[in-house]
């Protein structure tokens, strides 16, 4: 699953950031997910849970979704993932690569190609507690 | 805000001897031919193969491999499907026939995405077919792959050496190294591009003459490798193993 892989990311990231900052134990890490590539978020929490160890063998992970927002760029018409009819086949394509929507999605008002992804693609570290 | 795939891609590719980056300053140049024809014969020759389509917006390797219908196969991310005994990643596994217009942040975001979750294990070489040009996914390879190397093509035209000159300029000045330059499609006996390459102290690996065959090879690698095209990049292949240059 590719969940797994995120995980891996988050794991070897913020081990990398505990490292630099000298943190002993990582308590909390704040992730935010984009609704776009439709992460499951109890897997990704339980591959993170399997994967952390070390410094973060404490740490508690909480993942806030972020809605995915499109802005087209040619008629500035603003519209959510939601409100986009997206085939099965498709939806998984979007999963491994979020950019994979420019070849599906068009702009709901205009029919443009050209638009951009505003909010909700991807995941990031939003932030990393720890005592040192 | 923190990006976390970037501290995964140097375990991605730690297992990967040598990455081989296929690049030109010009499109039409047979990069794409020629990186999976490297691959082809970099297998045939038994070692353990890797290919990977960095053209996000035309790519074209998996006609001339004749890949179709292939997809990754999801384990802790994706590993890449084999085909003719290569590793194979390409976008167009995703995009099927559609096209896939795509702006700099949006090509960066793909490659970083593809790099984080593709699973290549062990590999000898890693063949990666670019994009033409010196643009976003030239500076992303530069930045996130420090294994690069780079094997430049150019065809007799003063035109596409024009683009390579700068190209070539670049990565001497980044301290990249870089394999050497193939002129591709020859056609008559210039010496010219040789004498270019050589004024700017880089190796001419040899030339490929432009043969007619090709075309209707594609998709058929059995028939691609019996090519004069295929028998010529293979000469320089052993030349440049011989060499050491890889």
């Amino acid at each position: 699953m590719h969940e797994w892989s995120l995980a891996e990311a988050v794991v070897s990231a913020v081990s990398q950031i505990a490292e630099k900052e000298g943190l002993k134990e990582v308590r909390k890490v704040q992730l935010r997910l984009g609704e776009l590539q439709q992460v499951d978020k109890k897997i990704l929490k339980f591959a993170l849970s399997q994967m952390k160890s070390g410094k973060l063998g404490k740490t508690k992970f909480t993942i806030r979704t972020i809605k995915a927002e499109f802005m087209c760029r040619k008629c500035n018409h603003k519209w959510f993932l939601r409100e986009v009819d997206i085939a099965d086949e498709i939806r998984e394509s979007i999963h491994f690569i979020p950019e994979v929507a420019y070849a599906y999605f068009r702009c709901p008002k205009c029919g443009s190609p050209d638009f951009e992804i505003l909010k909700g693609r991807g995941l990031w570290i939003a932030e990393i507690k720890g005592v040192k | 805000m923190l990006d976390p795939r970037v501290s995964i891609i140097d375990k991605r590719l730690s297992n990967i001897d040598r990455i081989i980056v296929v690049s030109s300053g010009k499109g039409g140049v047979g990069k794409s031919l020629i990186a999976s024809t490297l691959a082809l014969l970099f297998e045939r020759k038994g070692f353990k193969t890797g290919l990977f389509d960095l053209d996000f917006t035309s790519p074209t390797t998996h006609v001339v491999l004749g890949a179709n219908n292939l997809r990754p196969i999801e384990d802790r991310g994706v590993v890449p499907p084999e085909i003719h005994g290569i590793k194979y990643m390409s976008l167009v596994f995703y995009l099927g026939e559609h096209v896939s217009p795509l702006r700099g942040t949006d090509l960066s975001n793909a490659f970083l995405e593809l790099l984080a979750i593709t699973r290549w294990g062990k590999l000898d070489f890693l063949i990666i077919d670019m994009p033409p040009g010196i643009s976003d996914l030239m500076l992303d390879v530069l930045k996130y792959i420090k294994k690069a190397n780079f094997l430049v093509v150019t065809s007799p035209s003063k035109m596409a050496f024009e683009t390579v000159r700068k190209l070539i300029g670049l990565l001497k000045d980044l301290k990249i190294p870089i394999i050497g330059v193939i002129e591709n499609m020859k056609i008559g006996g210039s010496t010219y591009i040789k004498r270019q390459i050589e004024a700017l102290g880089e190796k001419f690996l040899g030339e490929i003459h432009f043969d007619i065959k090709v075309e209707d090879a594609l998709g058929n690698v059995d028939k691609l490798l019996e090519t004069r095209f295929a028998r010529e990049l293979d000469g320089i292949t052993l030349r440049m193993q011989e060499e050491k240059r890889f």
